[in-house]
């Protein structure tokens, strides 16, 4: 299970958190900074996963954005960069070859799009086009109400 | 793809999320946030009631502002409200600002489930999974109330579409972890386990996660799953990488689905059914074969996706360690991993053969690869793995290669990075003593340890040394010579000296005869360390000062000078201070002889769990795979009080590991059942008088027939010590009390009762006091006279309150009638002649029993001395057979006891005879001592 997820740039500026399981404020700003800094002090050709506390860590770069996700101890590091994989699919097929500022202009985008992906720290479905399709409905709902507003307009 | 809106369905937060970028300091974000947050405030405020887009709109904003790392304190209101709109998007962003902002409000937790009771009856399925995406994020208590009794009927129903059944799988799982006793499956059990047969396979994927979770709580109930389960995975694993169309994950076959299938079989055994477990050896083969084949892509998704699947059917393979063929097959795959470019597979190899190395039947296999990971550890640029193959050595360490992987460790430690010198030191520490096979290698080891890495080498390791180097005679002038010759250097560390003065005290007289460490070379070099060194460690060089006056007579002018002299016995520091002040006088006014008796040796430390391996076993949190045990007759269960003056221990108690999120935290204790074996008695129950004897489990108690120490019960909260001295028909028994938890104990109150006859046996234990902090121990003593022999134990009661909860407690008290013996010396003609006198069936106790335990004749005969008896050589015509004499003292009699203890090697016997002079004392010696070996 995942315990929490971060997107954070090269900077360190925090760009996505997902957290699946109950914190305190304090304790999740706490293991931001601390977790941040220590992924952006490794080298780029280091092993993605390491103990980090007494969690698993898992993370990727790409471009200018970090992917690290905390797991379970008994998960599975290589499937778990691979659902980081996936969701990175996701933001780029549903943004089209997805940038930083997508994320940051579209932050709501990014959350629901990782809900239909994984909900509750598991993966929910790992069909592409099925999760798409379930964004896309949610888009048409609002295209149309849209369009509605603009002919009041 | 539709065109995308990116953000232009609100251009005020678009506008607004550009302001703050374009922000060129952090006073200006906060100053255009204030400004933000009191423009929305105003909004909510105004009379002008908002349109629904314009709440959207601002409570983005709010979440928007709180992702950044701001407070929010309002806006939850008004995210409610977005709830019940009947516009998907004001929804779905009402949903998002609770997912991520809930307040514990109990007014608002009402309307926002209102919403959600609302949305989830709507059978719109696009805002069912809306309500179920925010139960499962929140996934607060409240909310399981709630729900957690409609939603595995959502789960079954036949007619609820696949998307929903996904989220309300999930969302079930969530409430389940947060509050298991709302979640009842009952009737639902065998229709979610059959949702592993589901055609849709997104159902299957987010199923198996609940049905995971479940088998682990209630493995039988979920047992169906196992043959499910096979067959499922088998259809994926013979698959063709087209066949599951958008389920194949760059031409790997559902491989997350996979994983979790290897994943739900680990919480079962090997299926007993001989077609299912087939049919599984089969897919397990296949997913072997198939990493032999060339790669179908280049990609790394590719290879990733396939190697998860294949590390999780070797986490599989293990996790039976039942079928060496596979688990070979395993080892050798890893072992070309080992090898391999990518560093990721490396170190996932490496973590795994970790496991693999403690299977007996693969062991051997990881050791031939020892070379490989040695080099690992050498070369390897990332730190993370090269703890990977530290933590592999070792694993794989045994008496074979333990001489070279501490070699390598050790010459490792000089470069190693510091986040992980401290556990070096301590697993070579470990390693050095588990395996060593001469003592003066292990004290080499440990002073080059010190010597590499003085600072990484906490007290525990020192100390460590110490006790063995008292204990073992045979290595003591060795270790004397070797660190007087390591205090030489010019620079030595503290750690050093502290050994150093320890042994040099204890033994410098056995290197004393050679001129270049004569008792003054020796002194003088302790001395020149002295003024560089912290004050405790001056403390422990002024005792090995005084013991050097004893040794060595003729150092007691210099070192009376040394005393005497201002800075020591003006010391600021009171401890230095008054320790020159008494030494200096002892040395003066006590005769020879007192000194003598003073200052004598050391005596042997009582054998106890190796402070260290406790101490590894701490940092590295319980349940560490890599912590193996310490073996070798080294290792009794620990012991609470250190013995010594200088030499003490704190009381060995791991604690549960600190958690450092927090987040694991283990169930709260009141809640969690009686489960260890070792628990005596019904630790948690509420009800008053001890149980009945009845209910009293014998395991702590028989643990102390042959031994006076050790820990007598440990659980979450209390762990019990017990010291106890016995001499004629008079006993003393100490007691600890150890409150394990942060918490205080309130109300602490003991009682003991002496069943029956017993009852004048106790003589006296004063109240404990009633209140134990946490982490604090507390001792009690108890006086024990025999009056007359016994058989039933005295019950120690003990209650308190922890946290509010009362905790009540009965253990049998370790008092046997074989404690007040006295060992009879004789030799074989009187030995046999008494035998004979005591020929009366009555008088006779026979038993013949399997043996328990290893039938090693050194732990044999340890066992009998700690019965108290004599043990008599060269009695017996058999040398295999045992011998032992002794008297039991009561007040009122003294009963003579025999007793002949024959084994059987081959059949793994033994026949237990004792005879004495009362019948029922034969009796009870026999039931004690049968279940001894």
């Amino acid at each position: 299970m995942f315990i929490f997820m971060l997107l954070f740039s090269r900077q360190g500026k925090l760009r996505l958190q997902k957290w699946y399981v109950p914190l305190s404020d304090k304790e999740k700003k706490k293991i931001t900074r601390e977790l941040v800094q220590t992924v952006l002090a490794r080298k780029p050709k280091m092993c993605s996963f390491l103990e980090w506390r007494d969690l698993k860590v898992v993370y990727k770069r790409y471009a200018s954005l970090y992917f690290c996700c905390a797991i379970e101890d008994q998960d599975n590091e290589l499937i778990t960069l691979e659902i980081i994989h996936r969701y990175v699919e996701l933001l780029d097929k549903y943004f089209g070859s997805v940038c930083e500022l997508d994320i940051i202009f579209n932050f709501e985008k990014a959350y629901f799009i990782l809900d239909e992906f994984l909900l509750g720290g598991e993966a929910q479905e790992t069909s592409k086009k099925n999760v798409l399709k379930a964004i896309e409905q949610a888009d048409l709902l609002q295209e149309t109400k849209r369009s509605i507003l603009k002919s009041i307009i | 793809m539709p065109a995308v809106s990116k953000g232009d369905g609100m251009r005020g937060l678009a506008v607004f999320i550009s302001d703050i970028r374009n922000c060129k300091s952090k006073e200006a974000e906060i100053k255009r946030i204030n400004k933000e947050l009191a423009n929305i405030r105003s909004k909510f405020k105004g009379d002008k009631a908002l349109d629904g887009y314009s709440k959207k709109k601002y409570v983005c904003k709010l979440l928007f502002i709180f992702l950044l790392g701001h407070d929010i304190d309002f806006g939850h209101m008004e995210a409610v409200n977005l709830l019940s709109s009947n516009k998907y998007t004001e929804k779905q962003i009402g949903y998002l600002f609770i997912s991520v902002l809930v307040n514990s409000n109990s007014e608002l937790i009402r309307l926002i489930n209102n919403a959600i009771k609302n949305d989830l009856s709507s059978r719109n399925p696009t805002f069912m999974c809306l309500a179920l995406h925010c139960i499962a994020n929140v996934g607060s208590r409240e909310m399981a109330e709630a729900f957690a009794s409609e939603i595995p009927r959502i789960l079954v129903a036949g007619d609820t579409m696949d998307s929903v059944k996904q989220s309300a799988a999930l969302c079930l799982l969530r409430l389940y972890k947060t509050s298991p006793d709302l979640v009842l499956m009952g009737e639902w059990t065998s229709r979610v386990v059959h949702l592993l047969n589901d055609q849709h396979m997104g159902v299957v994927t987010a199923a198996i996660s609940l049905i995971t979770c479940l088998s682990q709580k209630n493995p039988d109930e979920f047992k169906t799953c196992v043959s499910l389960a096979v067959s499922r995975l088998s259809r994926i694993v013979s698959s063709a990488s087209t066949d599951l169309q958008d389920y194949t994950y760059y031409f790997v076959p559902a491989p997350w689905l996979s994983c979790k299938l290897l994943r739900l079989l680990q919480c079962y055994p090997p299926p007993e059914d001989g077609a299912v477990k087939g049919r599984l050896v089969e897919c397990l083969e296949t997913i072997l074969n198939k990493a032999q084949e060339p790669p179908k892509s280049k990609k790394v998704q590719h290879s990733n996706a396939k190697n998860a699947i294949l590390f999780e059917a070797i986490s599989l393979i293990i996790h039976y360690d039942s079928e060496p063929n596979l688990l070979v097959r395993a080892c050798n795959q890893l072992g070309q991993f080992l090898q391999h470019r990518e560093t990721n597979l490396r170190y996932l190899a490496l973590e795994s053969m970790c496991t693999l190395a403690s299977s007996e039947f693969s062991h051997e296999a990881v050791k031939t690869h020892i070379e490989t990971v040695i080099n690992a550890l050498k070369t390897e640029r990332d730190v993370s793995v090269r703890q990977r193959a530290a933590d592999l050595l070792y694993a794989m360490c045994d008496r074979s290669n333990a001489k070279q992987i501490v070699a390598e460790m050790l010459s490792y430690l000089e470069t190693a990075d510091y986040s992980i010198r401290e556990e070096m030191v301590l697993k070579v520490a470990i390693l050095a003593e588990k395996y060593a096979v001469d003592y003066s290698w292990y004290v080499d080891t440990i002073l080059n340890l010190i010597r590499i890495a003085g600072d990484y080498v906490s007290e525990e390791v020192w100390y460590r040394v110490i006790q063995i180097v008292i204990n073992r005679d045979d290595v003591q002038g060795y270790a004397a010579k070797t660190v007087f010759e390591a205090l030489q250097a010019p620079a030595c560390h503290e750690n050093m000296v502290k050994v150093g003065g320890y042994i040099l005290g204890e033994f410098g007289n056995l290197i004393a005869g050679d001129p270049r460490s004569s008792p003054l070379v020796q002194f003088n070099l302790l001395h020149s360390k002295f003024h560089l060194c912290s004050v405790p460690t001056r403390a422990l060089l002024l005792s090995a000062y005084i013991k050097f006056i004893n040794l060595f007579p003729e150092t007691k002018a210099t070192i009376q000078e040394v005393l005497r002299c201002d800075s020591q016995i003006r010391n600021s520091d009171v401890e230095l201070q008054q320790r020159a002040v008494e030494y200096l006088k002892l040395s003066s006014i006590a005769s020879t002889d007192v000194l003598a008796t003073v200052l004598e040796e050391m005596p042997p430390f009582p054998e106890r769990e190796s402070s260290i391996l406790a101490k590894l076993k701490k940092k590295k949190g319980p349940g560490a795979v890599s912590v193996t045990e310490l073996e070798d007759g080294k290792r009794e269960s620990g012991e609470l009080n250190g013995g010594g003056d200088r030499g003490q221990d704190a009381a060995s108690t791991p604690s549960p590991s600190a958690d450092l999120l927090g987040i694991r935290s283990s169930a709260p204790v009141s809640a969690a059942p009686a489960s260890a074996g070792s628990l005596l008695v019904d630790v948690f129950s509420e009800a008053g008088p001890a149980a009945p004897s009845g209910a009293v489990n014998d395991d702590g108690f028989l643990r102390f027939v042959c031994k006076n120490n050790g820990v007598l019960f440990e659980n979450q909260l209390l762990q019990i010590g017990i010291k106890s001295e016995y001499r004629q028909n008079l006993g003393r028994m100490y007691l600890f009390y150890g409150n394990k938890t942060s918490v205080q104990f309130a109300s602490f109150t003991t009682t003991v009762n002496c069943p029956g006859e017993l009852q004048s046996h106790i003589l006296q234990s004063k109240p404990v006091e009633p209140l134990v902090e946490g982490g604090a121990q507390i001792q009690q003593v108890l006086n024990i006279e025999c009056l007359t022999d016994f058989s039933d134990a005295p019950l120690l009661n003990i209650k308190f309150r922890y946290g509010g909860a009362l905790q009540n407690l009965t253990l049998k008290l370790p008092v046997t009638i074989n404690k007040f013996f006295q060992p009879t010396e004789m030799a074989s003609q009187d030995f046999f002649q008494r035998w004979k006198q005591l020929s009366q069936p009555q008088q006779e106790a026979q038993k013949i029993f399997k043996a328990n335990h290893g039938m090693d004749t050194e732990v044999i005969k340890a066992k009998l001395l700690g019965l108290g008896m004599a043990l008599l050589d060269n009695v017996d015509p058999n040398p295999e057979n045992y011998v032992c004499a002794g008297v039991i003292q009561t007040k009122s009699q003294q009963v003579g006891c025999l007793l002949r203890l024959e084994p059987n090697a081959q059949a793994q016997m033994y026949r237990l005879t004792l005879r004495c002079s009362k019948d029922s004392v034969s009796k009870r010696l026999c039931e004690l001592l049968a279940q001894q070996f």
